[in-house]
């Protein structure tokens, strides 16, 4: 049961993270050349994502469990650290911090400078934008949907997860009528990164053969000690930059 | 050729990213693990441990740039 609760927390955090970014390109797209084209190309790249889904979930799921922790947690392993990696990175100022707001300017001064592509009704520059920015933030999210969900047996807890995040993001993007600037992107994704990291070394290791103290709960003895390397890393980075320089940092 | 090179490249980014020497020392330690589980050692503690210390020796050449 708790698993389920944090299977669910991650793949909900992890989704609405990616769906902020779609949004944030979705929404400048929309609004300099027309909803139409845009929103054929969110559910093109929609189909797309699903289809993975049910092509990959219940594929995997025939692997046998050991064969497949092992290769989902080694997956999760480079995938979750690499995340991880420029979140600290971030989070210590040694990489700019993800920023919606100038990523809707950029996106939208792009569509706007961007010359006519409309063929048979369709504007083929909306469409394109719309498809390729939904399905790669999208397939970071079919890859967590399905590891996560193929690892525990729970795809469909997953899908909900992942589509609930959707939701959310959706109803704020059209309450707020912007880019969601508000939400901590930065944090959250450090959240994740740290969530990815600890699934991977859970499944990674009970597929190497690794019997985990206290089972099941032994995943949030290690989401704590990634968390606090993390924090201490992150914190530390910072402090040697400050040191290193000062004036820079001071403004 | 040329869309089968663009698929690999996209996989090789998705998934190692940046730096392929985090890839291939947890590919590793995921090893060593397996070797010492069936061994007959116990190392559910080498994972967490190694992870972190890869975690910090990338982030720290990172910052050495």
């Amino acid at each position: 049961m708790s698993s389920d609760v944090i299977l669910f927390f991650a793949t909900f955090l992890a989704s609405g993270v990616e769906a902020v970014e779609a949004l944030t390109i979705v929404l400048a797209v929309g609004v300099v050349r027309g909803w139409r084209s845009t929103l054929v190309g969110v559910g093109a790249a929609s189909l797309v994502l699903v289809a993975v889904i049910a092509a990959l979930g219940p594929a995997l799921q025939n692997i046998p469990i050991g064969t497949l922790r092992f290769v989902v947690g080694a997956l999760l392993l480079a995938f979750g650290v690499q995340w991880l990696r420029k979140a600290v990175l971030r989070a210590s100022g040694y990489k700019p911090l993800h920023d919606e707001a100038e990523a809707f300017l950029r996106e939208r001064e792009e569509a706007r400078s961007a010359g006519g592509a409309e063929k048979a009704g369709m504007d083929w520059y909306s469409f394109t934008v719309a498809f390729k920015g939904v399905l790669l933030e999208g397939l970071e999210v079919a890859f967590i949907v399905v590891t996560f969900g193929a690892t525990k047996g729970r795809l469909g807890l997953a899908t909900a997860a992942a589509a609930a995040a959707a939701v959310v993001v959706i109803v704020a993007g059209v309450v707020v009528r912007g880019p969601l600037e508000r939400v901590p992107e930065n944090t959250l994704k450090f959240a994740v990164g740290i969530m990815l990291t600890s699934f991977g070394i859970f499944w990674g290791g009970e597929g190497a053969g690794v019997d985990w103290p206290g089972g099941d709960v032994a995943i949030l003895g290690i989401i704590g000690f990634i968390g606090l390397v993390s924090l201490a890393l992150a914190r530390a980075l910072r402090r040697r930059r400050v040191a290193l320089r000062p004036a820079e940092v001071g403004g | 050729m040329k869309y089968l090179r663009s698929f690999g490249r996209f996989w090789w980014d998705f998934v190692v990213g940046d730096d392929w020497r985090v890839a291939a020392a947890l590919a590793g330690a995921l090893t060593l693990t397996w070797l010492l589980e069936h061994e007959g050692v116990s190392a559910w503690w080498l994972l967490p441990l190694a992870v972190a210390a890869i975690l910090a020796g990338s982030v720290w050449s990172e910052t050495q740039r």
